[in-house]
C-alpha cells in the first residue's frame, strides 16, 4: 500500500481526475449523478493519500512530464496548498451529494461537467508553483464559475454572469499585465526562484500593484465587491456555494502566496491601506446583510464582509495573524457553503427566499435551518467553530502587535454577524401555519448542508493539528511572531 | 483514559448525548423523550455524587484536549466547581420533572427539550472549566442554548425578549472575548488557580492594563450576572415557561456570570492581588447599587414572574457583594449564597408557574385567597419569601448573617445598612403576596384549567416546589452539617484565602 | 533596445484605452470589444519584453505564454458572445443594468 502510496503522482491526479470526470459526465449525461460521485471520492482518496505523503516526507515540487521549468510545468505540494485542496474536497463532495438531488434532468447534464470542471481548475491553481500558470488556472476557474452562474437562465442570473464574466477577465488581465512585467524585470515566472532574485524596485512595485488590483477584483475585496451579490445571490444553491466557499478563496490563495513568497519587505502604508478597505468591507458587507431582504443576498453581502476580515491579516503581518487568516478561509468555506445549500433547501421548498415570509417554512425544513443556525456560529466566531479559532488567532496578533483598533473590527464584526445571522434564525421559532403548496426536499440535500455545518463547528477543535499541517514547507516564511 | 479523566467527560455527556438524540425524537415519542430525560438527570445526579466523593478522598480530576499550539481545553473538578455542578444538576432533575409536566400536550417539546439538556451540559461546562478559554466556550454555549428556549412560546413578545437577551449577551461575550484574549497575551497561562495566577508575574507590573481587562471582563459576565445597569433583558426573558425562567434564575445563566465573576476575582486575579489594584471596591459598590436599586423596582411590578425577576437581580448581586469584600466572612456568604438563591429562587418560579398553569394567574394583584385553593403551592412559596426575607433559620438568613458580620469584619459598616434596607426591600414586596394569597377572600373565580382531582394540580408540578422548599429549609437547619453547602463554602473560602 | 519601451508603451496604451472602453460602454459587445483590446495590449507587452538581452536570441518563454494567452482569449470571447446573446434573448437588451444597490 505504501509503495502504491509512493509511485503514483497522487497531485496530478487531483487534476487529471476531475477533467476526465467532466469529459465522462459530458459524454454520458445519463450516468453523469454516478460519475461524478465516483470522482468526487476519487478525489477524495488522493487528497488523503496526498496527504499521508506529505505529513511523512515534507513538501514537494513535481515536474510534469519531467518537463522542468522554464517551459514545462511545475506542480508544488506543501502545506498551504495541501489545506486548500482538502477544504476543496470536502465541500466538493458535499456539493456533489447535494446536487445530485438539487438539479433537474435538463439543467443537470450541463451541471456536471461544468461543475467538474471548476473543480480540476480549483486543484490546477493550488498546486501551481509559478504565477503564470496560476494565470491560466484562475482563468479557466473563473470561466467555469461564470458558466455555472449562467445556469440558473433567469435574466437576474445572466446578467450578473455577464458582469460577473467581465470583471473577472479584467482582473486576471490586469494580473497578467503584472506578470508580464514581472517576468520583465526579473526573468522568472516561478515563485522560488522570483524569491531570491526579487528586489524593491519601481518596476516590481508597479507589478505588484496590477497583480493585486487584479486579484482583488477577484477576490471581491471592497470597493471592488459590486460584482459579488448579484452573481451569488442568483446561481443556482450548490454553485453559490462553491463560488462563496470556494473560488474568491482562489485568487485570494495568489495573493497571498505572493506576499509571503515574492514582495521582499513590507511597507507599513500598504498593508494599512489594505487593513482599513478590509475594515470598511466588514463594516458596509454587515450592514448590507442587515439591510438585505432575501436570505441568498444576505449570505452574499455576509461573505463580503468575510472578505474584509481576511484583509485585516495584512496590517497584522504576524504568523498568528496569517494563520488565522487561513483558519477563517477554511471554515468560512465550510460554514458558507453549508448556508447557501440551507438556503437552497428552503428555496426549493418554497419557491422563495424572502426573509419575511420565511416563518411559513422554517417548521418545515428544522434541519435545514439547523444547519444555517450551526453554520452561523461558526460565521459568528463563537466558540468552538473554525471561526472562533480564526478570530482568536487574529484578535491575538491585533493586541500583541498593539493594534487594538483591528481588534474592535474583527469584534464589531462579530455583532454584526450575529446580528444578521439571528435576523433569520429568529423566524424558526415563529408560530407559524404549515404552508399550503411545497415541494418535498430530498434528505440528501438536508444533510449535506448540515454535515458541512457541523464540519465547520467541529473544525475548532482540531486546530493543533491544521496548524501543523499548515506549516508543512514552512509556507509563511517571512512571518514570524516578533 | 482513565476514571479521573472520564468522569468530568462522563457529566457533560449524560446531558449532552440525550439531548442530541431528543432532536431527532418525533413529537410523539413522548415515552422514550420523557425516559431519555430522567435518565440523564438521574445519571448526572450519581455521576456528580461520585464526583464528590472523589474530591473528598483528595482524587484529582482533569481532562485535557489542546485547542491551540498554547492553550488547553480543562475541565476540572475542585471545590468550587463542585458546588456549582451539584447544585445544577440537582435542580435539573428537579426542573425536569416539573417540565415534563408542565409542557404536556404543548407543541415542540422535542426541540424544547433538546435544547434543554444542552443548556445544563453548558452550565456543567461552565462549572468545571479549568481555565479561561474553556469557560468562555461554555459561556457562549449557553447563550445559544438559552435562546431557542427563551423563544420558545414564539409569540411576538416572546421573540422581542429574545432579542433583546441576545443583544446584552451577545455584546457580552465579545467583550469578555477581548478580555480572555488579552489576558492570554500577557500571560502564560489562563488556568484557575487558588489566588490567581497574577501575582509576582511580569506582566503584574502593569497595573493599567489589567484594571482595563478587568472591566472588560467584569462587563462581560455582568451582563449574564444582571448587574445594573446591564440587567436589561432578565425581566423581559420572564415570557418563557416556567421550567425556563426557573433554571435561568436559579441555575443557568445569571448563576454562570455571577459564578464567572467568582472565578476571574478569585482564580484569575487573585482576591489580594484584585484588592491591591483597587478593582474590589467598585465591584462592590456596583454590586450594592444592583442590589437597592432591582429590590425597588421590584416593589413596583404586579406581574408575579416580572416581580421575581428583579428579586433574581438583586439578590444574585448578593453574590458579587459577597466575595468582592475582601475578607474570608463576607467571602463564605457570597458563594454559600450561589447555591442558597438557586433554591429558594427556584422554588418561587415553580410556584409562580403553577398559579399560571393551574389557575391562570400572572398578577399578584389576582392572588387574593389564592392559598385556600392551591395550599402546598403557597406554602412552598411562602418558605421560598421568608428565606428571601431573610427569616431564621432559612437559607437565606445564613447568607445574610455572614455577609453582615463579613461587612463589619472588612470595616465596610455601610454594607450592613445596604443588606437592611434590601431586606426591608424583600420584605415589601413578598409579604403583601404572602398576606393576600392566605389571608384575603378570592376577588372572584379563577379560570380552573383543570378538573379538581385529589391533588391541587399534577404530582409533576407539585413535587419539585416542594422538594426545594424543604431544602431551602433544611439547608438553614442543618447549615453546620458536613456536606452542607455552608460547610462547602468555607472548604472554597479557606482554599482561596489560603492557610 | 531603444525600441522596446515604445512597444511596450504601445501595449499599455492599448490596455488603457480598453479599460476605457470597458468601462464607458454599456453595450456589451463593445465591452467584449473592449476586454480584447486589453488582452492585445497584454500580449503586445510581453512580446516586446521577451527581448531582454542585447544581440541575442529573443527568449521563447513570453512567446509561449502568449499563445497560452490567445487561446485562453479566443475561448472567453467565444462564451462572452454566447452569453451576450442569452442576456440579448432574454431580456430584450444587450445591455448590463444599472447597478443596484441593496
Amino acid at each position: 500500500m505504501e509503495a502504491l502510496a509512493a509511485t503514483v503522482s497522487w497531485d496530478a491526479c487531483l487534476i487529471v481526475l476531475p477533467l476526465l470526470g467532466a469529459i465522462a459526465c459530458f459524454a454520458w449525461p445519463n450516468a453523469a449523478k454516478k460519475l461524478a460521485l465516483g470522482t468526487a471520492l476519487a478525489v477524495l482518496v488522493s487528497i488523503a493519500s496526498l496527504t499521508i505523503r506529505v505529513t511523512a516526507a515534507g513538501a514537494f515540487r513535481h515536474a510534469v512530464g519531467a518537463w522542468g521549468a522554464p517551459l514545462g510545468i511545475e506542480l508544488l505540494v506543501d502545506g498551504l496548498s495541501l489545506v486548500m485542496l482538502s477544504a476543496t474536497a470536502i465541500v466538493g463532495l458535499a456539493i456533489t451529494i447535494y446536487s445530485a438531488g438539487y438539479f433537474k434532468a435538463d439543467v443537470s447534464s450541463r451541471f456536471w461537467p461544468l461543475w467538474l470542471f471548476l473543480w480540476a481548475s480549483l486543484n490546477a491553481l493550488f498546486l501551481s508553483s509559478d504565477i503564470f500558470n496560476l494565470y491560466v488556472a484562475l482563468e479557466l476557474t473563473g470561466l467555469a464559475a461564470v458558466t455555472l452562474t449562467a445556469l440558473a437562465g433567469s435574466a437576474d442570473a445572466l446578467t450578473a454572469a455577464a458582469r460577473y464574466l467581465l470583471v473577472s477577465l479584467l482582473g486576471s488581465l490586469t494580473y497578467l499585465l503584472g506578470v508580464a512585467l514581472v517576468y520583465h524585470g526579473f526573468g522568472s515566472v516561478d515563485m522560488a526562484v522570483l524569491a531570491g532574485r526579487v528586489e524593491s524596485t519601481p518596476v516590481f512595485w508597479a507589478a505588484f500593484s496590477l497583480m493585486f488590483v487584479g486579484l482583488a477584483l477577484k477576490t471581491a475585496l471592497f470597493p471592488f465587491h459590486f460584482w459579488l451579490p448579484p452573481a451569488h445571490a442568483s446561481a443556482p444553491a450548490p454553485v453559490s456555494a462553491a463560488l462563496s466557499g470556494l473560488v474568491i478563496k482562489a485568487s485570494f490563495y495568489i495573493l497571498m502566496r505572493l506576499w509571503f513568497e515574492i514582495v521582499p519587505a513590507d511597507y507599513s502604508t500598504f498593508t494599512n491601506f489594505l487593513g482599513v478597505l478590509g475594515a470598511a468591507a466588514v463594516v458596509w458587507g454587515g450592514l448590507q446583510a442587515l439591510r438585505a431582504k432575501r436570505l441568498k443576498l444576505l449570505i452574499a453581502y455576509s461573505t463580503i464582509m468575510q472578505v474584509g476580515y481576511l484583509f485585516l491579516a495584512f496590517p497584522l503581518a504576524v504568523a498568528a495573524a496569517w494563520r488565522g487568516a487561513l483558519y477563517l478561509i477554511l471554515s468560512h468555506a465550510l460554514a458558507k457553503s453549508a448556508m447557501f445549500l440551507a438556503a437552497g433547501n428552503i428555496l426549493y421548498c418554497a419557491g422563495h427566499d424572502r426573509i419575511e415570509s420565511l416563518d411559513r417554512i422554517a417548521q418545515r425544513l428544522p434541519m435545514s435551518l439547523a444547519a444555517f443556525a450551526v453554520a452561523g456560529v461558526s460565521i459568528m466566531g463563537l466558540p468552538p467553530s473554525g471561526g472562533f479559532i480564526a478570530k482568536w488567532l487574529m484578535v491575538e496578533a491585533a493586541l500583541k502587535s498593539g493594534q487594538w483598533w483591528w481588534a474592535v473590527t474583527l469584534v464589531l464584526g462579530s455583532l454584526f454577524a450575529a446580528a444578521y445571522v439571528f435576523k433569520v434564525v429568529g423566524y424558526a421559532f415563529t408560530q407559524a401555519e404549515a404552508p399550503h403548496t411545497s415541494i418535498d426536499v430530498p434528505a440528501a440535500m438536508e444533510w449535506a448542508a448540515l454535515a458541512l455545518a457541523v464540519a465547520a463547528v467541529l473544525m475548532g477543535l482540531i486546530a493543533p493539528w491544521i496548524l501543523a499541517s499548515m506549516e508543512i514547507g514552512r509556507a509563511f516564511p517571512g512571518a514570524a511572531i516578533p | 483514559m482513565n476514571a479521573s479523566t472520564a468522569l468530568p467527560l462522563l457529566i457533560l455527556a449524560s446531558s449532552l448525548l440525550p439531548g442530541l438524540v431528543i432532536f431527532f425524537l418525533p413529537e410523539s415519542s413522548i415515552r422514550i423523550r420523557t425516559a431519555l430525560n430522567l435518565f440523564g438527570a438521574v445519571t448526572k445526579l450519581v455521576l456528580v455524587a461520585v464526583m464528590a466523593r472523589g474530591v473528598l478522598h483528595g482524587v484529582d480530576y482533569e481532562a485535557r484536549m489542546r485547542l491551540l499550539p498554547d492553550l488547553d481545553l480543562v475541565l476540572r473538578a475542585d471545590a468550587l466547581s463542585l458546588l456549582f455542578v451539584s447544585l445544577s444538576s440537582v435542580l435539573w432533575l428537579l426542573t425536569t420533572v416539573y417540565a415534563i409536566g408542565y409542557l404536556e400536550n404543548s407543541p415542540h417539546r422535542s426541540r424544547f427539550f433538546g435544547f434543554f439538556s444542552l443548556c445544563v451540559t453548558a452550565t456543567v461546562g461552565v462549572a468545571m472549566a479549568g481555565n479561561l478559554i474553556t469557560f468562555l466556550l461554555f459561556y457562549e454555549l449557553l447563550t445559544l442554548t438559552t435562546y431557542p428556549l427563551i423563544v420558545h412560546r414564539g409569540t411576538e413578545v416572546a421573540r422581542l425578549a429574545g432579542r433583546s437577551y441576545l443583544r446584552y449577551t451577545i455584546a457580552g461575550g465579545a467583550l469578555l472575548l477581548v478580555g480572555v484574549v488579552w489576558l492570554s497575551t500577557l500571560f502564560d497561562t489562563l488556568e484557575f488557580a487558588p489566588g490567581g495566577f497574577m501575582a509576582g508575574t511580569e506582566a503584574a507590573s502593569r497595573p493599567g492594563t489589567l484594571i482595563v481587562i478587568f472591566a472588560l471582563l467584569i462587563a462581560g459576565l455582568g451582563v449574564k450576572a444582571a448587574l445594573v445597569p446591564l440587567h436589561g433583558w432578565l425581566p423581559k426573558a420572564m415570557v418563557a415557561p416556567a421550567p425556563v425562567s426557573a433554571l435561568l434564575h436559579a441555575v443557568a445563566v445569571v448563576k454562570a456570570g455571577a459564578f464567572g465573576i467568582v472565578r476571574v476575582v478569585y482564580d484569575v486575579y487573585g482576591i489580594e492581588f484584585a484588592a491591591n489594584l483597587g478593582v474590589t471596591q467598585p465591584l462592590v459598590m456596583v454590586a450594592a447599587a444592583t442590589i437597592l436599586y432591582a429590590s425597588v423596582r421590584a416593589l413596583f411590578q404586579d406581574d408575579l414572574k416580572r416581580r421575581l425577576a428583579y428579586s433574581t437581580v438583586s439578590q444574585v448581586s448578593y453574590i458579587t457583594l459577597g466575595i468582592a469584600m475582601v475578607g474570608p466572612i463576607a467571602t463564605i456568604g457570597g458563594i454559600v449564597h450561589i447555591v442558597h438563591q438557586g433554591l429558594m429562587k427556584i422554588a418561587l418560579f415553580f410556584c409562580a408557574g403553577n398559579l399560571a398553569e393551574t389557575l391562570d394567574i400572572h398578577k399578584v394583584s389576582d392572588m387574593d385567597g389564592v392559598a385556600h385553593r392551591m395550599p402546598w403551592t403557597m406554602g412552598a412559596f411562602t418558605v421560598g419569601a421568608f428565606g428571601m426575607i431573610g427569616v431564621p433559620p432559612l437559607a437565606g438568613f445564613i447568607s445574610k448573617w455572614y455577609l453582615g458580620t463579613g461587612a463589619l469584619a472588612a470595616e465596610q459598616g455601610w454594607i450592613v445598612l445596604v443588606l437592611v434596607a434590601s431586606s426591608v426591600l424583600n420584605a415589601a414586596y413578598f409579604l403583601p403576596i404572602v398576606h393576600a394569597a392566605w389571608f384575603k377572600t378570592p376577588k372572584g373565580k379563577w379560570q380552573d384549567k383543570r378538573d379538581r382531582q385529589r391533588l391541587e394540580t399534577r404530582w409533576m408540578l407539585l413535587l419539585p416546589p416542594m422538594a426545594t422548599a424543604l431544602l431551602v429549609l433544611a439547608v438553614g437547619l442543618l447549615a453546620n452539617m458536613p456536606l452542607s453547602p455552608l460547610e462547602w463554602a468555607r472548604l472554597i473560602t479557606m482554599t482561596e484565602y489560603g492557610p | 533596445m531603444s525600441s522596446v519601451p515604445l512597444f511596450a508603451l504601445v501595449g499599455a496604451g492599448l490596455f488603457c484605452i480598453g479599460l476605457y472602453a470597458l468601462i464607458v460602454y454599456a453595450h456589451l459587445l463593445r465591452k467584449i470589444l473592449a476586454i480584447n483590446v486589453m488582452g492585445s495590449g497584454v500580449f503586445l507587452v510581453l512580446a516586446t519584453l521577451a527581448d531582454r538581452t542585447v544581440n541575442a536570441a529573443p527568449d521563447p518563454v513570453p512567446h509561449a505564454m502568449i499563445i497560452t494567452g490567445i487561446v485562453v482569449a479566443v475561448a472567453t470571447t467565444a462564451f462572452a458572445l454566447v452569453l451576450m446573446l442569452k442576456v440579448a434573448e432574454k431580456t430584450g437588451r444587450a445591455e448590463l443594468p444599472d447597478e443596484r444597490t441593496g
